[in-house]
C-alpha cells in the first residue's frame, strides 16, 4: 500500500521539461523567441524556418503542412537526443482537413479526376506523428486525438497513464492545429 | 489493487445485420457483406462491403423517427442506442468516438468546410443526442483507431477521471476513401483474400460498433446465465500501440511496431504466447500488410494460435474495423466457436500462421486483437473472457 501511495504522490509531480510554441510566424522554445519571420503564409514560414534553423532532412519538403508544423515543433524539443523511450501524444481540432480539402478538390470533377497517393496518405492526422517517429527512430507508443479545443488536462492524463504503465519514460505531448494559414503548435515533453 | 476494466456490452451495425446476433448468425453461415458496388460515377464498380441504405433508413425511422442526420450519424446512433438504454450516463461517464474520416462525404464540391466534417462536431452531435455530460474524446489514428479506442477507455478509467465509458467507432464507404486507396493500387480486383497466395488488395467496408466499458461492479449473474454464456464480460488485460518509425504508407518489413505492440500488451496482461487462444488479426489482404503481420506474429511465437481476419466478411472498415472485430472475437469466445478467415485457400506468406479454415468449436479465454495502419501505427489489446 505504501508503494501505491508514493506512486500517487509522484504522479502529481509530472514534470514538463521543455516546450515549443509555433504561431503567428514565430517559434518560441522554453519562452525564448528563437525564430521570427515576416512570411504571411504557413508554407513560406515553414520553408524559411527550415533554412534558418539549419534542419537537414529532405523529406521535410514532401510533408503536408500539418506534418511540417508538428515536425518543426518536435525538432525544437527532441533535438539529437535518444528518444527510444519517448511516446508521442498529439491532438488538434481540424484533423487533416487542410489536406483532405486539397485531396477532395482533386476528385471533385469527373473531367479533372486526379487522385494522388502522395496527397491521400496525408489525409490522416496521425501521419505527422509517423513523420516525427521516423525522424527520431521512435518505435514508441503513439496516439492522435481530435478535440474541439486544446485540453491540456486530458492530454496530460493520457500521457500520465503511459508513463505510469512503464510503456515510455517521456511523452512528447501537444496541440498541433492547422487549417490553411491558421496554425498553432504547442508541444511539450513530460516525464514523471 | 489496480482497477480492473471490463467490457460488459456491445453492439454493431454492418451489412450483415443491425445487431450482434444477426451478425453472428451470418458469420457462422459464412455470409459476407462484400459485393460489387458503384461508388464513383463514371468508373467501374469496386468490391466493397456496404450497408443497404434503404434498410438503414427504415431501421433509423423506426427507432428515431424522421430526424435529420447523415448516413454515418445514423449508423452511430443505431449502434449506441441499445447500450445507453441499459447503462446510465453519469457525470463520470466518458464518451469516446473512433473514426478515420467521419462525415468526409460532406466535403464534395464545397468551397469551404461544412461544420459536419469536423470530427469534434460529429462527436458532439451524437453526445448531445444521448445526453452525455462529459466532453467527447475523438480517437483518429488511421486504421488502428478502433482498437486504440478500447485502450483509451481503459486509460481514462484508470486515471480516475471516469468510472465508465461508451466507445463507438464508425466509418462509411465514400468516394474519398475508395479513390484514395485505388490511387495506391491497394484495392483488390475481387473479394479480398487475407493471407492467401492470390491476394491482391483490400475491399473497403463500412460499419459502426459500440461498446460499454466499466470498472464498476458488474451486475450479478445467475449460474445459468454464466453457463449459457448469456452475459458479456471480458476483462481488458493489456494494450499497446507502437509506431514502426519506418514509412508513412508502407508496412514495416520487420514487423517491428506490431511485434512491440503485442509484446507490450501481453507483458501488461501478464500473458505468455502459449496462453493466447485466438488472434483476431488485421489481415487487409494487401501483399505487404499480411506479410508484415506473419513476421510479427512469428517473432512473438504466436504462429500456432488460431487466427483469422474479418476483412473477407466486412471489408476494411477503417476506424470501425478494430472495434467491430474485437466484438466479433468476443462473440467467438461466447459461442465457443472459431470462425474461418474467409476466402483463405493457400498460404501466401513467408512464415506460417495457424489460419482458421472452417467453423470449429473452441474454448477461448484469452483473445489477442491487433491492427496496423498508415503512419506506421499498430495496436494490440489482450482480452480475457470472465
Amino acid at each position: 500500500m505504501r508503494r501505491l501511495f508514493w506512486k500517487n504522490v509522484k504522479l502529481k509531480v509530472m514534470k514538463k521539461t521543455d516546450s515549443c510554441t509555433i504561431e503567428h510566424s514565430k517559434i518560441t522554445v522554453n519562452d525564448a523567441l528563437i525564430f521570427d519571420s515576416q512570411s504571411e503564409t504557413f508554407h513560406d514560414f515553414a520553408k524559411e524556418a527550415y533554412k534558418k534553423l539549419e534542419i537537414s532532412y529532405p523529406k521535410f519538403h514532401k510533408m503536408d503542412n500539418l506534418s511540417k508544423l508538428a515536425f518543426l515543433a518536435a525538432e525544437m524539443i527532441l533535438k539529437d537526443e535518444d528518444h527510444s523511450r519517448t511516446a508521442v501524444v498529439f491532438a488538434n481540432r481540424s484533423s487533416s482537413l487542410d489536406t483532405d480539402f486539397k485531396y477532395q478538390e482533386s476528385i471533385n470533377s469527373q473531367e479533372n479526376y486526379f487522385p494522388s497517393p502522395a496527397v491521400f496518405v496525408y489525409t490522416l492526422p496521425n501521419i505527422c506523428v509517423g513523420e516525427i517517429s521516423i525522424k527520431h527512430k521512435m518505435q514508441t507508443e503513439n496516439a492522435f486525438f481530435v478535440l474541439d479545443e486544446f485540453d491540456e488536462n486530458f492530454l496530460n492524463d493520457y500521457a500520465e497513464q503511459i508513463l505510469l504503465s512503464g510503456k515510455a519514460e517521456k511523452v512528447l505531448c501537444g496541440w498541433t492545429e492547422l487549417y490553411q494559414d491558421n496554425y498553432k503548435a504547442f508541444v511539450y515533453l513530460l516525464t514523471l | 489493487m489496480k482497477k480492473e476494466i471490463y467490457i460488459t456490452d456491445y453492439n454493431c451495425i454492418t451489412p450483415l445485420g443491425l445487431d450482434v446476433s444477426s451478425n453472428w448468425n451470418n458469420l457462422v453461415k459464412g455470409n459476407s457483406g462484400v459485393a460489387l458496388h458503384k461508388v464513383i460515377e463514371n468508373q467501374e464498380a469496386f468490391y466493397a462491403s456496404v450497408i443497404d441504405t434503404e434498410k438503414l433508413d427504415r431501421e433509423f425511422r423506426n427507432k428515431f423517427g424522421n430526424q435529420d442526420f447523415t448516413r454515418l450519424e445514423k449508423m452511430f446512433l443505431l449502434s449506441l442506442k441499445p447500450l445507453v438504454e441499459k447503462h446510465p450516463i453519469t457525470e463520470e461517464t466518458a464518451f469516446i468516438l473512433s473514426t478515420t474520416k467521419g462525415n468526409i462525404s460532406l466535403l464534395k464540391n464545397q468551397t469551404g468546410l461544412p461544420e459536419g466534417v469536423y470530427l469534434s462536431n460529429l462527436a458532439q452531435k451524437i453526445a448531445d443526442y444521448f445526453g452525455f455530460k462529459t466532453k467527447p474524446i475523438v480517437v483518429s489514428n488511421a486504421c488502428v483507431s478502433g482498437v486504440m479506442a478500447i485502450a483509451v477507455a481503459k486509460s481514462m478509467i484508470l486515471s480516475g477521471k471516469y468510472k465508465d465509458a461508451f466507445v463507438i467507432a464508425g466509418d462509411e464507404v465514400s468516394e474519398f476513401v475508395i479513390s484514395g486507396f485505388n490511387s495506391f493500387q491497394a484495392i483488390g480486383t475481387g473479394p479480398c483474400k487475407p493471407y492467401d497466395k492470390n491476394r491482391n488488395g483490400i475491399n473497403i467496408g463500412e460499419a459502426a460498433a459500440a461498446m460499454y466499458i466499466t470498472s464498476g461492479p458488474c451486475e450479478e449473474r445467475s449460474d445459468e446465465a454464466i453457463s449459457k454464456n448469456e452475459n458479456v464480460k471480458f476483462k481488458v488485460l493489456g494494450d499497446s500501440a507502437v509506431n514502426d518509425a519506418n514509412h508513412i504508407s508502407g508496412p514495416s518489413r520487420t514487423g517491428d511496431g506490431l511485434f512491440a505492440s503485442i509484446k507490450s500488451a501481453m507483458a501488461e496482461a501478464h500473458i505468455i504466447p502459449e496462453q493466447i487462444d485466438f488472434i483476431s488479426a488485421h489481415g487487409t489482404a494487401t501483399l505487404y500488410n499480411d506479410e508484415m503481420e506473419a513476421i510479427a506474429f512469428n517473432r512473438m511465437e504466436l504462429q500456432n494460435a488460431p487466427l483469422n481476419s474479418m476483412k473477407g466478411y466486412y471489408g476494411h472498415c477503417l476506424g470501425a474495423s478494430g472495434l467491430l472485430e474485437s466484438i466479433i472475437s468476443m462473440e467467438s469466445a461466447r459461442h465457443e466457436m472459431l470462425i474461418p478467415s474467409k476466402n483463405f485457400e493457400e498460404e501466401g506468406i513467408s512464415q506460417p500462421l495457424n489460419i482458421i479454415k472452417e467453423n470449429q468449436p473452441a474454448k477461448i479465454k484469452y483473445i489477442l486483437k491487433t491492427a496496423s495502419g498508415f503512419g506506421g501505427c499498430n495496436a494490440a489489446v489482450v482480452l480475457e473472457k470472465c
